[in-house]
């Protein structure tokens, strides 16, 4: 794990999203009403800025005519549309197979923080 | 949500690659009122008074937005694919695309007043020229014409057809008529006359649902069902005798993936050899003709579980000359150059679909 100091919280207020390189790296990091998620900007299935990407609650139906819309927030590719879980990076259609890297982010003394691996 | 970095990952870094050919790129308007400027006075006045008066079938909500990858909307405000300085970054210097071919899909063909489309035509070309083709070399463009209305294509396509960047005729997949049908033939006659392919495009409109079982609920209903019309329109130019009486004519499709052609060259083959007393303007098996005369683009590509499975396709259906490589750029489901192709199809076959067919089929170089 590398530690890597992002900047002051008052930089990625609720409803931000700014791409930061990191390593050699493009990272989209979002701050989703209070929470900050961290995603790698590359989708793994043709290459796409996926954190460029919309992000919305995912829409889910136990039956046709009845839809719900999960807390969990999801960022959808910019060209394909595939979904991925902010939290932990798993595709909705393939959640084991197709995952793009997710990196912690925490908030201490003011400053964002983020682990790399 | 603000986006406060640079638009595409470090592109800086990536290596240099070999020349592509993009066989499907969507030029368009940033506002419909910059044709407005390539229109004659009389048309000009009429379209701010009633707009486009349209065939119905083709007002259909897609994914996104102007159906666009949500990171190709321009700084300035305009549509997807109607600035060129984006379209270079995204696209053409991004890849190393050597040749991209323009298919602007703008409703010349499905405009009813067909003297205005005629016009309308005229002005999308024009405007291709000013605004894409003079400053940018490495762009060609297709041919938009009227194409309900064959004489009024015939007087575009000969009009265009001595400007060697204009590489093709430009239909829809979606017509009044099948294609194969006689009013189209005057369009087949000057495009062999020219020595342009005639490509057909997903899309368009024709006054009729857009899928065979009627108006679907759902736009990934139309999207999964591209293949169909497609094989109506091929089986239409094959039974009808198109290509027997243009024996040199090229027939390009496009957006429609590939992986259909297989079985329905099986079908075809069959019924050609059952019904050979209603078709016997006929010569040659279906196949045949097809493996000769029809070229297909290769996106949005089929992404079997199992790409080897791609492969094992292609070695049937033993076209690996006639598919050339498209990303069908600014639109959503654009293939990557090199994402799309899975790894399996490697080695001479790669080189082909990724530039050789179309340098061929085009007459680059």
């Amino acid at each position: 794990m590398r530690q890597h100091v992002l900047g002051p919280i008052d930089e990625f207020p609720p409803g931000s999203r700014r791409i930061v390189e990191l390593e050699g790296r493009s990272i989209g990091v979002f701050n989703v009403d209070g929470r900050l998620y961290a995603l790698r900007n590359r989708c793994p299935h043709q290459g796409a800025p996926l954190c460029l990407g919309p992000v919305a609650p995912l829409v889910t139906a136990p039956c046709p005519g009845s839809y719900v819309a999960e807390r969990a927030e999801v960022i959808r590719c910019p060209w394909h549309g595939w979904e991925f879980q902010l939290s932990d990076g798993r595709s909705w259609v393939d959640p084991e197979g197709t995952r793009v890297r997710a990196y912690p982010v925490e908030v201490r003394g003011g400053q964002v923080l983020i682990q790399m691996r | 949500m603000t986006v406060d970095a640079a638009r595409d990952p470090s592109p800086a870094a990536r290596p240099a690659r070999p020349a592509i050919v993009d066989a499907d790129i969507h030029n368009t308007w940033p506002e419909p009122a910059a044709l407005d400027s390539y229109l004659p006075e009389r048309w000009r006045r009429l379209r701010a008074r009633l707009g486009e008066r349209l065939h119905p079938g083709a007002q259909y909500p897609r994914l996104n937005p102007a159906a666009a990858r949500t990171d190709a909307w321009p700084p300035d405000g305009g549509l997807p694919g109607s600035n060129l300085d984006l379209m270079r970054d995204q696209l053409l210097d991004r890849w190393s695309i050597e040749h991209g071919i323009l298919n602007p899909l703008l409703e010349a063909g499905e405009l009813l007043n067909l003297e205005y489309g005629a016009a309308f035509a005229r002005a999308v070309n024009d405007w291709q020229v000013a605004e894409w083709l003079e400053p940018e070399p490495r762009l060609r463009a297709s041919i938009t014409v009227p194409y309900e209305d064959a004489p009024l294509a015939v007087a575009e396509i000969e009009r265009r057809g001595g400007d060697r960047r204009f590489v093709q005729v430009l239909l829809a997949s979606r017509t009044l008529e099948p294609l194969g049908r006689r009013r189209y033939w005057p369009m087949y006659a000057a495009a062999e006359a020219a020595d342009l392919p005639i490509g057909i495009h997903f899309g368009g409109a024709g006054g009729f649902p857009t899928t065979a079982a009627g108006l679907p609920s759902f736009y990934f209903e139309e999207h999964a069902g591209m293949a169909t019309v497609f094989q109506d329109q091929l089986t239409s130019l094959v039974f009808e005798g198109v290509f027997e009486r243009f024996p040199r004519l090229r027939v390009v499709l496009i957006e429609g993936g590939f992986a259909w052609l297989l079985p329905l060259m099986w079908r075809l083959d069959r019924t050609w050899g059952m019904l050979r007393e209603e078709l016997p303007h006929v010569t040659r098996p279906p196949s045949d003709t097809i493996r000769e005369r029809v070229f297909l683009t290769t996106q949005p590509i089929e992404e079997p579980p199992q790409p080897q499975l791609l492969a094992r396709l292609l070695d049937r259906m033993d076209m690996d000359a006639h598919l050339l490589f498209a990303t069908d750029y600014p639109h959503w489901d654009f293939d990557a150059p090199d994402r799309a192709l899975p790894g399996v199809l490697g080695g001479a076959r790669r080189d082909r679909l990724l530039r050789g067919n179309a340098r061929a089929l085009y007459r680059f170089g």
